[in-house]
This record gives C-alpha cells, structure tokens and sequence, in this order.
C-alpha cells in the first residue's frame, strides 16, 4: 500500500535549496538531512514499507515547529508528524517530498495535579512514563496499548490509541482532556480544556484519532484515575471458539464489567506457550482471560460470580491466579502473543477489525475458510470485551508473492468484519494501510465530507497527505463495493 | 415506542430548504428551547416523529435509535433489560428526545464518575448541508476509521448536522444505590469530594447546596454498605427523585427567578463568591450560580480557575448564553460549519452568532 499523495518531482538542487532553508531557520542537530541519517526514520511500525523523507526535523521548542511549519506551508512541502514510531498502519510513514516531523524530544512531564486528577505532558512522553510518573500519588493512566513501553502519548492521540482494558476505561478519547495543538500555518490553539467540558464544538474528539492529518499535538493534558485496591485475573480454557464467545456474552449480561476480558484461539495459545511458558492448556480451542478490578470486597464478589458464569457457560477449567506472579504470568502469555507468533513465522500480519461480539463464531469460521483459501496459517488474539479482533496471518516475506497475498487476505477479513457490522480498524488506525478498506466502509459522499473537515483544518492539504482518507479516484481504482454497515446489497447469495 | 422512518421526509424538507435557500430551525421535543440563543427562524424541522429502535442488543451493551424517540421511552426500555445511559441524561420535560440529548451534549450526576454523553456516543447517521445522508462511527466499542464525526456531533446544538440516528454504549444498572448526606460547608464539601477522588468509592454522584452534601453510593449492597460505615452521613429517603429533581432542574435552586449559570470547572478546591447561591455537582466541577452578576465578571472568575460560564437560564439578561471562542479557534469553528453545513441553513446562530 502506498499513500494517496504523488511526490513532487524534485530536482536536486531544488532538495537542496529547500533542506538549505529549513536549516537556516534552526539551530544544529535539528535537521538531519544526509542519508545515512534518514534511514532511522524510513519507516515506523509497518516496517515493510519504507521511504526516506526529504529531511528529518526533531525540534525542541514550540517556536521551532513553529518555523517549521511555516516554513513548509511557504513552499508547499508536506509535513509528517512521528512519535516513538511504533503504530502499526504507516500514519508515520515519511513521504518522499516532505518533512518527517519527530516529536521524540517534546518528552517532558509539565504538570500533575493528584487533586483534579490531571497531569499535562509533552507529545514525546511514553505511554507507561504517565503511569509510573503519577503511581506516587497512587494514580494512573488508564489505555495500555501493549506497546506502552515504547509509544508516545502524541501517537496514542493522535491514533485513539486502545488497550487491554478499553471495556471498562475507554479508548484515549475518553481519557484526555485538553490538548495544544499547532495548526500547519503556525498558530497555537487550545482545544477542550482542564475542565470536563470546554465551549464551542468538540473539536478535542474530532482532533483524537486524526492521524495527523489536522493538526500537530504539542501538549496534552491526561486524565488519571485511582489505582484500583486489588486486580485479580481468571483464566477460563474452553474445547470450543464460540462457547467462549457466548460465555463473554453472559458474563456481560449479568451487569459485569470486567476491567480486561482477553480470548486466544489454539494457535495463539501454542506459540505463547512455548514462548514464555505461562502454563496455558496447549490443547484447548481458545483460553479467556478475565482481569477484575475496584475495591478489595467489590473484587473477591466478582471473582465468585465470574468463576461461576465461566463454568456454567462451558469452561472446562478455570484458574485464579493465586498470586501477583501467576497473574503476571497469566498475562504475560497474552502480551507476548505477538512476539511469540513472530518465532513461529518469518513474518506476520496483524489485523485490526472491530465486530459486534455475537458474530465472533461467525467471523472465525469465515477466516478459517479463508485461511485454506490462501494457504496461509493465522492466529487469533481478540479483545473478546470489546469486540476488537487481532488475526495474525503468517507468511514469508521471502517467498515472491506472499505479501501480496497474506494483504488481500487481511482485506477480505476486514471487509468481513464491515458486512456483519462492525469496522475495518478498532485501534490500530487506517495510516496507509487501509486506504483500500475505507473504500468498502465508507461512501464516496462519506469520504468527501471527511475531505471538507481536512481542509477546514489545513487548507493547503499539507499534514500527513494521502494516509487516513482515500481519494474517490483510489476508491474508483480499487474497485471495492461499499457495503453499508453490515447490510450487503443481495444478502441471500453466496459470497466467495 | 413508535416505529417510524421519516428519513425521506427528512431529507427532502432539507433539500427543498437548500432550493429555496431558506434556514431550518430543527426541533426535536422543544424541551430545551430555553438554552442558547434565540433565533427567529419561521421554517422548523420537527424531528420528534422520526422515532424507533434500529437495533438493540443487550449483551453487546449498544443501541441505536432514532433521533425524535422519546427519551424517557428508551430509557425505560434499558430499563427493563437493566440497563441505563451511564451519564444519566437530563430531561427538562416529557417529550425530550434522543436527538436532543446529543444536540445539547448534557450529562447529569453520574458524568464524572462514568463519561459524557459524548462519551458514550457510538456512531451517528447524519445528513449533512447538502442534503446527503452519512454514517460515521458504528455499533462496536472501538472505531478508529475516518474522523471522529460522530462525537463532533456533540454538543453543536445542531448547527452541522441533522441527527438522524445515534448509537450509544450502554452501562449495566448498578445493583444497589444509598444517597447519604453531611451538613457542612461547601469549602469542607469540596474537601471531601477531592478526597473521595483519590479513591476507590462508590461515589457516584454528588451535590452541595444550603450547607449539605448529598452523595450517592453504587455497587453491590455489600460494598455500599462498607463505603457508608467509612464515610458516614444521614441516609436520604427517595433517593431516585432527589437525583432526578436536580438532573432533571425541577428542583426550587433551578426554579428561582435569577440568572442560572453553569460554570464548567476543574477539580479545584476554589470556592464561588460566598454572595452568590450556588449548587455544587460533579465534585465541583459543575456549580449552578442564581444571581444577577454582570456575565462579564463570571466569565472571568470562571476563566481565571480554567473553566468556563454558560448563561444556561436567562430570567432578564439578554447576554450571549456561551462562553466566547478566541479569535483563531471561532475562524476554526467556521470553517468547520461551513465544511458540513456550507449553505449555513442549520440552526444558523443557535450557538453563536457567527455558526
């Protein structure tokens, strides 16, 4: 996949005069410009594509990104913002003609406030760093993405970042504030504010998940909440996929919340397993992991009731873990998923469709047909609370072809996930990746109104062009059929 | 609860709107005609007929309705599956309507504690400014495709938008609730409701008026039981129709003939000026003021604590009712309308005068 933008053809001198000016504007070690400097940056989490940007900017003041920007909105040069790097749809992906615009030095904690639960940090600050920096004052930052370790706070914003535990906390939007914002002519604007709500229109929901396409985050203000007194976590093995769908089910019609529910098909279960060895049954057809939090008394009452659905519904073993090692152990398994698909395979390909979760049966059955189809082994993490699917569709980068293909099978999963009405990315963002898929969720006067609120915000169509929106004209290329919210145009006929 | 798809009706009044370029004033259960500021558009756009449930299934925690349903018709439907908006919406009569709701972006007492309307707002089905009908968001938790139109929605007081049908998540009922209250000052009130916050309660609503703080404990009974031995008070009786006598703003401190203002805060120990009366929510950071004070005084004492004012009632001010937008973010805000709604046949001046 490659971004809907066609890079100006630049002569050399050209390049030159324009990185020659930029770097007038900035001190030393601000611009990076020579190759052998570029190739850091050519890529961020979709690492199989790759462009070295024009140059690469890592200001350190607000002036600067100031300049910057009006800099390129004089000579109309295209501005992509970076966090850590680590988002998995190519939202970082620099383009060959523009400015790769890394936010890595903005890595400040300005401000925590343990009375109105806030702390304001600088876009660069990592995920975890919030957490750890407020657990002093036994407050933390609710979305984990599971690569918290590493990805910023501008990337989880700019990407609506989710989690393990987005049933109960919510995605980032539900979890952010107030935020600075530069827009590409240089002006600074406060969107939301530090209280719950802010006049004017919600501008801070419409800038959450944006890609990048509408304005640069300077400055966020997070919302932190008490740690919970005690976490407990369940871990349910079922002979069935569905019968541990329908448990998910049942546990949420009892008026259950629980903070994290987790499910793991038998491929995902063995590669975890011989990767960390966190004692998961290798034979069952899925595992469930139910992490329970709040209050001491709230927590061992729902542990019971959870307990209890759980072998009612199906389960034929469940485990409480005895200790904070077991739970960690318990975990680890599921967040080493990933890495543990990875040794199985040269490479992988994660997906990202959300669905509603009584099509779960459904769509497994659907992606294990199309697993035959293309001849292609997959693994299967879902956030089973929150209807969010991750396939890990293994191939090999090295076979001619193969890449090609494990994408046409993740699009036609995605496609999928649209028909039975659910959504073709639940956390992971469309970046480049899935520009095509936006073709099949969305109409062309759906896309177009989409392209009107760009230009509302960066007229010029300067920030991140050709990633998060397609053109009608790739629509038209690509040859997807819309399909309207789960509602195909001849239901009754066979698809293949 | 009817069952009535008035879409193309819809469409076409707005359409023939757009021919005759005349603006609409849309109006759901004219509930909430008090708030904002008053335009004089002959031309309405009556949704309360559009009603009906598109979808609803309790264990995926998500409905979708019609924008003219009656608010009070789904919420006794939750009701029966057990289950509720988790921002417990205010309703300022019986017709108020779904469309309204979210037009109007208000949330009632549990809002700190559980999210906003916003929040909880899923995906919409929209027609625009030219007459096209579109869908953003969805039925599902998590929906990072295309921009977050849906929660833009919001709040605009429909200046970018015809609300056609909304889907929301849903919140199981708590299994118990106690409504206790101490007699106390409302600087010792902000105290404790700061202190509460810190930890794990079961806090769920809050309120302090004339020197008493009511909060509402929920959980299982086991829990609440313990959290009442903790923090203490007098059990309040009726509990339900307290809260929604000050949801719902029936209560006498909302009924004076004075000025109401909301002024939207941060958690913050301040205290109002001691000559206003004031109703304390949401820890604080929702406080009603009954006074006559020059608006442009409370704007600034908002203003100076990072908030902001709205003239939410007004009994014989003519003031703007929202708070003003700085000059590069109301130009933003322009751009916008005019991105969704670029005949400006809306609401046009239902919010602010330049929307």
């Amino acid at each position: 996949m490659l971004p809907d933008h066609t890079p100006a053809a630049l002569s050399s001198e050209q390049k030159q005069s324009l990185i020659n000016g930029l770097a007038t504007l900035l001190p030393d070690n601000i611009l990076l410009y020579k190759d052998e400097d570029l190739h850091p940056y050519e890529c961020d989490g979709l690492s199989v594509y790759r462009q070295t940007p024009l140059a690469v900017a890592l200001p350190e003041t607000i002036e600067q990104i100031k300049a910057i920007l009006r800099y390129c909105s004089d000579n109309n040069l295209p501005v992509v913002a970076r966090g850590a790097g680590t988002g998995l749809s190519g939202g970082a992906y620099p383009l060959a003609d523009g400015v790769l615009l890394g936010l890595s030095k903005f890595n400040r904690i300005l401000k925590i406030d343990p009375d109105a639960r806030t702390a304001t940090v600088e876009p660069g600050v990592r995920n975890l760093a919030i957490s750890e920096a407020v657990a002093q004052h036994n407050l933390f930052y609710a979305p984990d993405p599971s690569s918290q370790i590493a990805c910023s706070i501008g990337g989880n914003v700019a990407e609506n970042s989710g989690g393990v535990h987005c049933l109960k906390y919510g995605l980032t939007v539900h979890n952010i504030l107030q935020l600075k914002i530069l827009t590409m002519d240089g002006e600074l604007l406060t969107v939301g504010s530090e209280a719950l709500d802010s006049p004017g229109y919600d501008l801070l929901a419409l800038m959450t998940g944006s890609e990048g396409l509408l304005g640069i985050i300077t400055e966020i203000t997070v919302k932190l909440l008490p740690k919970p007194e005690r976490v407990q976590v369940l871990l349910a093995a079922f002979d069935n996929v569905e019968t541990a769908g329908e448990a998910v089910a049942n546990i949420i019609a009892n008026g259950i919340i629980p903070a994290g529910l987790e499910m793991m098909d038998n491929p995902s279960i063995r590669a975890s397993e011989d990767f960390v060895h966190a004692g998961y049954p290798v034979d069952a057809a899925a595992i469930l992991l139910c992490e329970l939090d709040g209050g001491n008394e709230e927590v061992s009452e729902l542990v019971m009731q959870v307990r209890e659905l759980l072998l009612s519904n199906g389960a034929v073993e469940v485990r409480t873990a005895e200790s904070d090692e077991e739970r960690a152990r318990f975990w680890a398994g599921r967040k080493s998923a990933f890495p543990a698909v990875g040794r199985i395979s040269p490479d992988y390909y994660c997906m990202d469709g959300t669905i509603p979760r009584k099509a779960l049966g459904k769509i497994l059955a659907e992606i294990s047909r199309l697993s035959e189809q293309y001849q292609l082994q997959v693994a299967n993490v879902f956030h089973a609370g929150d209807g969010n699917l991750h396939p890990l569709i293994l191939y090999d980068a090295n076979n001619p072809g193969e890449l090609e293909k494990a994408e046409k099978f993740g699009g036609e999963i995605l496609t999928r996930c649209v028909e039975v009405g659910g959504t073709i990315t639940g956390e992971h963002g469309v970046g480049i990746e899935k520009l095509d898929q936006m073709c099949v969720q969305f109409t062309a006067e759906e896309l177009e109104q989409l392209h009107a609120i760009k230009s509302a915000f960066d007229p010029q169509g300067l920030l991140n062009p050709g990633k998060a929106v397609p053109t009608l004209h790739r629509c038209a290329e690509f040859g997807a059929m819309h399909v309207h919210k789960g509602e195909l145009p001849f239901p009754e006929l066979p698809r293949f | 609860m009817k069952e009535n798809d008035l879409s193309q009706a819809i469409q076409s009044h707005i359409k023939s709107a757009l021919n005759n370029k005349t603006p609409l004033a849309i109006e759901g259960g004219n509930s909430k005609s008090f708030l904002g500021r008053k335009i004089n558009i002959a031309n309405k756009l009556d949704l309360s007929g559009h009603q009906g449930v598109v979808a609803y299934e309790p264990t995926e925690l998500a409905i979708t309705v019609r924008s003219g349903s009656k608010l009070k018709d789904v919420e006794e439907l939750l009701l029966k599956n057990n289950q509720q908006f988790a921002f417990e919406p205010p309703a300022f009569g019986e017709n108020a309507t779904i469309g309204g709701m979210v037009a109007a972006g208000l949330s009632g007492p549990r809002r700190p504690y559980a999210g906003s309307v916003r929040d909880a707002v899923l995906g919409v089905k929209i027609i625009n400014g030219k007459g096209e009908i579109l869908e953003y968001g969805g039925r599902v938790m998590k929906n990072v495709a295309g921009y977050d139109v849906s929660r833009l929605m919001v709040g605009a007081m429909g200046t970018l938008g015809v609300l056609l049908e909304v889907s929301f998540k849903l919140q199981p009922k708590p299994q118990y609730s106690l409504t206790l209250s101490h007699t106390v000052s409302a600087e010792t009130a902000l105290k404790k409701m700061l202190g509460w916050r810190r930890k794990n309660t079961p806090v769920d609503a809050t309120t302090w008026f004339d020197g008493n703080l009511y909060f509402r404990l929920s959980s299982s009974e086991q829990v609440v039981a313990n959290a009442q031995k903790i923090l203490g008070g007098e059990v309040i009786n009726h509990a339900d129709n307290f809260w929604s006598e000050i949801k719902n703003q029936q209560h006498h401190f909302f009924t004076q003939e004075k000025n109401i203002w909301r002024l939207s805060l941060p958690a913050t120990l301040a205290s109002t000026d001691k000559t206003a009366k004031e109703l304390i929510e949401w820890d604080g950071q929702q406080r009603w003021l009954a006074d006559d004070i020059p608006a442009s005084e409370i704007r600034q004492y908002a203003e100076d604590l990072s908030g902001h004012a709205t003239l939410f009632r007004a009994e014989r001010s003519q003031n703007e009712p929202f708070h003003p937008l700085p000059g590069m973010l109301l130009k933003l805000h322009q751009q916008l309308k005019a991105a969704l709604d670029p005949e400006s046949i809306f609401n046009p001046g239902r919010m602010y005068k330049e929307l």
